[in-house]
This record gives C-alpha cells, structure tokens and sequence, in this order.
C-alpha cells in the first residue's frame, strides 16, 4: 500500500477558503483547506463552541473511529455524550492543523504554481500562529463570533496558549494542556533526531518519494520511536515492560539476533514505528516539528510572557503530569505566573500520574474530573445555564 | 492511584459547614469585589463569597489534593505557595487578600502580609491566638507545648511554626504602618468575644481572631 497515495486519497470534511492565506513567514498560500469535525449541536445563540486543537502527530478525529486505522479517536474518553467535554452540552469542533496530512493544506496538497505536484519538502514552512489563523477562518466560517472554550494538550495546548493570545475576546475559556510558551531545547533536540533520521532514509529521496512511489517508512518509524519515548517516563516504561523478552521476528536485519531473544519495550516501539507510517506524512511530520521549535510566546511579546495576556478576560486552566518531562510542570507553572503577572484568571493543577507527557490522552480520572468541573464552573460565569438532562 | 478526588464526594452547601473564621471573613468582605484566598483549601469561602455576595474570588492552595478538589467544583483555584507565589501578582490586583489561619504556618509571615497589602487595597487576616488563657495554663503548669483544640498538633509535627498573640499580631501591623479597620476576637464556635475594647482580654479568652487591614 502506498501511503502517500492512501492519504491523498481519503475523503474528509473541509471547507476551502479560495482566498488563501498569507503565512507568517510571507508566502501567501492561493487557496487554503481546512479538514474538520464537529460534534453535538451548535446552541441559537451559538455560543457552546468548544474547539479541540489536536498534537503533533493527532487529526481531527478526536470521538470517532479513525478512517484510515479504525481505531477510536485520540480523545474519546473526554469529548463525547456525558463525558468531560459533554457533546449533548457543546458544540465541538476540531481541524486537522494546517501543514497536517489528514485533509488540510500541507506537504500532500497540490502546489499552487503546479497542481499535478504536490508541495512536499516545498511547503512553506508554517507556524503556530498560522495554524491558529486558519482555525479562525474556520470558526468566522461557522458563523461563531467567541468560542466558549478552546482545549488541547501538547502541541494543542500551544495552539490554545496562541488563540488567547491573538483572539482574547473570541476565547471564554482555553485550557492549555500538558505544554509550554515556548518549545525547550531539549524538545528541540528530540525533534531534530527525529529529522534526522527521516532525511537519512535513501527512500526519503530529498522529499520527493511520491515521484518513485516509495516512502521513507524506516525513517519516519525511528522519529516516531524516538518521540513516542519522550512520550512516556521511565517508571510507566518499567511498569509496562520492565526487563522482560520476547522471541525476536525471524528476519535477522530486524533485530540483533542474541539468543533469538529481544525485549518487549523494543517490540513495542517497533510497533508504535510501524504503524504510525501508515496514517502519516514524512513530509508532514518535517512541517510540524518545525512549527513546534520555532513556537515562542515569549519572545513574540518582547520577553514577557504577561505581555501576551494583559488585559485578557479568558479564564484559563492549565493542567500537568508530575512524570511529564517533556512538558515538565514547571513550565505550566511559568504560564500560571505570567497569568498571574496579567491579572488573569487561572486555575492551575498538575495530576499525579507514573504515564509521562501521554496522560493527556488516557484515562486520568482526576483529570477529567478537573476538567468537567472546570468547564461546568465557566458556563454558569457564561451563562450558557445547566446541562440539559440526560 | 492516587485517591485526590473521591466521587461520592457529598455535596457542599456553602456557608452551612463552613469554618467559623472563614464566614467572619465573608462578613468583612464588601459584595461584587475582587477577592484573593491565599491557602483557600477546597474553595468554601471562594464559593461563598462567588454566590452570596457576587465577588469574583480566586484562590491559592499548596495542597495539590486541595486544589483538584476546589477546582472540579468549578472554583478559579491554582496550586502554589504563599511565600514564594505572591510577588508574581500585580500592584492593587484585588480588593481584598485573604489570608485565613495561613499567617502561623508560613516561612516568612511580614514578608507575607507586604505582599498581600501590595496585590490588594484591603488584608483579611485570621490566625489562632497563642495568647489564649488555656494555652498560657498548660505552658505555666506542665511546663511543656500546649495541646488545646486549636493548638492541637505536637510540636514536632505541627506545620505551625509561627504562632503569634493577637498582641504580637498588632505590633507587628503597627510597626509595619499598616491600619487596623476592623477586629474580632471568636472561640471556636465563632461566638464574638466581647472584649472589642480591651485587646488585652481578647489576647486572654479569644481563642482566634479575625483582621481587616488598609494600608496606611
């Protein structure tokens, strides 16, 4: 199967603004299409929109099956009917980012100078803050003038930490997750090993794989294991794995044939490489990361990151994980003392958990109970009344 | 597993269960203002504060099992330190800071109460009284560190480790020019003292005591 042609292929909800976009490094994009989903029901006075901004390497199927995996979406035990993010009570909302590959604008899409091309390692490069306009477009599109909260971990909280920044009057609520103003150079590092091994792959072939068919599989499955073990910390690895072995797959140049034996942490990873390849972008993948470095609230705001919220009536919740060391909770508390510094209104928690930066996306009872009671204290202050009965 | 949150968590009536010193507090606090809990616990005078009198109340808490509490209960809570979180606060952000039975137990109370007078028009300040009549009993005839309701920690254990009178407590405001505008003395069942004209009374059967102070 040849995932490029796979992903091109699939059809997915969007809206094309023809219009196009001008990027902050100063190309204007010619036609621009943002791919969403939306779940529950916009309210008449259209103000229960909540919009979920997705991660690195998520999409807009946030509760429902993925079309390409079939696997559920990445955050179905929060968004969903009578779940934290309550569908029978917002209206939500989530675009796949824009330099994405499930639908919206980016590496996969058809050059504007020549569609019979696709941009690939020719994309202009993209910013958070661009992702954030083309989410806007979306909303204005919609007909929603303020949004009644906009949520997400990871990179989706640096997307949420942007639109209070750019858009406060438009943001009731954001809760930035499991994030930080800016991306460390440590989280740097990580993502330039992860480069790196794409663009060691022959078959990356300068960016140009779809040419020849082919793609650089072995080189976007070594970033995505590098990453995925950022994603996780050492006591959840251990408590999953430990030492333990597994009889290694028959194929020598698949592992180092010692014993016939390999552990289960390196299956593991393995997997988590193989099938990431088959529902994502290499090109893609090079797109975001790069957006993900060059993010720096900060240092938009003249060094002051109090400077991005002065003034700003959103009340904001910011969520860590004590084991996250790829979004250590220091670097939430530093949001929270910036707010603070901007006279905002902030909750701040950090959830004990041994699962690492993942525990956004998995079962953290304390965390959903924190953001259910959150959200339900900020539509009484909204005034959007009680949650219809079930 | 960590048990922060329980879900039969009971549901909380404001003010009915509400610690004594915290609804003297209430009291003192103007409606529609703006209100900082510095050591709010699970929120209960925030939440007073937000239904019965319109303020827009926010908290600080050190307990992180504290903090998910209040703030699954829809409160603007954030996990952080009286000591080291204040200065991060604007000049003149609230109206009134608060600081209810926290002054004993932090590192560095005066520093503290100058943050609090910084960020806010008005301090609330409430804090058990060493000076009580049982406390100096206990201390004069066992000659050992007091066990009383209020005082009911052992010395090794106790997170109090600033315990002051309600004199001590007005020399201190003194010398740092603050103004007192408003004061009571309360047992533990927040029965008023009568002794509003005589400190040194109060100082005697007031077993803790509830502060209003301005700048001056």
């Amino acid at each position: 199967m040849d995932t490029t042609d796979t992903l091109s292929r699939v059809a997915h909800t969007h809206v094309v603004f023809p219009d196009g976009m001008m990027l902050d490094c100063g190309v204007r994009l010619a036609s621009m299409t943002v791919a969403y989903r939306t779940y529950g029901a916009l309210n008449a006075t259209r103000s229960n929109a909540v919009l979920v901004c997705h991660a690195l390497t998520g999409d807009q199927y946030v509760a429902e099956a993925h079309p390409l995996t079939g696997k559920p979406g990445w955050w179905d035990a929060i968004v969903g009917p009578g779940l934290p993010v309550d569908t029978n009570r917002y209206f939500v909302i989530c675009a796949n980012v824009l330099g994405g590959c499930m639908g919206s604008t980016g590496p996969l899409s058809p050059r504007d100078d020549d569609p019979s091309q696709p941009w690939g390692m020719d994309f202009p490069p993209v910013t958070i803050g661009d992702m954030v306009r083309a989410q806007k477009m979306l909303i204005d599109h919609l007909g929603i003038q303020r949004l009644f909260a906009v949520i997400g971990g990871s990179m989706g909280g640096m997307q949420v930490l942007q639109w209070a920044a750019a858009y406060p009057d438009a943001v009731f609520a954001a809760i930035p997750v499991a994030t930080a103003a800016y991306h460390s150079a440590q989280n740097i590092a990580f993502h330039e090993v992860g480069r790196q091994a794409i663009f060691a792959d022959p078959d990356w072939q300068g960016g140009r794989y779809w040419e020849t068919g082919t793609r650089p599989a072995r080189g976007l499955a070594v970033a995505r294991m590098c990453a995925h073990i950022t994603y996780l910390s050492e006591e959840a690895l251990t408590r999953k794995f430990g030492r333990r072995l597994q009889n290694a797959p028959k194929n020598p140049t698949e592992a180092i044939g010692l014993f016939g034996d390999m552990f289960e942490v390196e299956s593991y990873l393995r997997h988590q490489g193989s099938t990431f390849v088959n529902r994502f972008d290499a090109n893609s993948y090079l797109t975001i990361t790069r957006a993900m470095d060059f993010f720096d609230l900060m240092t938009d705001q003249g060094g002051d990151l109090a400077a991005a919220f002065t003034g700003t009536h959103t009340r904001f919740l910011l969520v860590s994980f004590t084991s996250d060391w790829l979004f250590p909770t220091s670097e939430s508390r530093a949001i929270a003392r910036a707010l603070n510094r901007a006279a905002a209104n902030v909750s701040f928690v950090e959830i004990p958990t041994d699962k690492g930066h993942d525990a956004f996306l998995l079962d953290e009872p304390d965390f959903h109970r924190t953001l259910a009671g959150f959200l339900a204290g900020c539509a009484e202050h909204a005034g959007l009344g009680a949650p219809a009965a079930a | 597993m960590n048990d922060a949150v329980t879900a039969a968590e009971p549901v909380r009536y404001v003010a009915k269960n509400m610690r004594v010193d915290l609804r003297l507090i209430g009291d003192m606090v103007s409606p529609g203002t703006r209100v900082l809990d510095i050591g709010c616990g699970d929120g209960a005078l925030i939440e007073f504060l937000y239904r019965t009198k319109g303020c827009d109340a926010r908290g600080i808490e050190i307990d992180m099992a504290e903090v998910t509490r209040a703030v699954a209960h829809g409160l603007a809570v954030m996990h952080g330190d009286a000591d080291v979180d204040l200065h991060h606060y604007p000049d003149g952000a609230f109206d009134y800071v608060v600081l209810s039975r926290t002054l004993q137990a932090v590192e560095r109370p005066r520093e503290v109460l100058r943050q609090m007078l910084r960020i806010g028009t008005r301090a609330v300040v409430s804090f058990p009284n060493f000076g009580h009549w049982l406390v100096r009993w206990q201390l004069m005839t066992r000659g050992r560190m007091p066990m009383t309701p209020t005082w009911d920690r052992a010395w090794y254990e106790t997170p109090n480790i600033h315990p002051c009178t309600i004199r001590d407590f007005f020399d201190l405001c003194a010398g740092e020019g603050y103004r007192v505008e408003q004061w009571l003395a309360a047992d533990e069942a927040g029965r008023r003292a009568p002794w509003r004209r005589y400190p040194a009374l109060a100082n005697l059967f007031g077993e803790q005591a509830v502060v209003l102070l301005g700048r001056a």
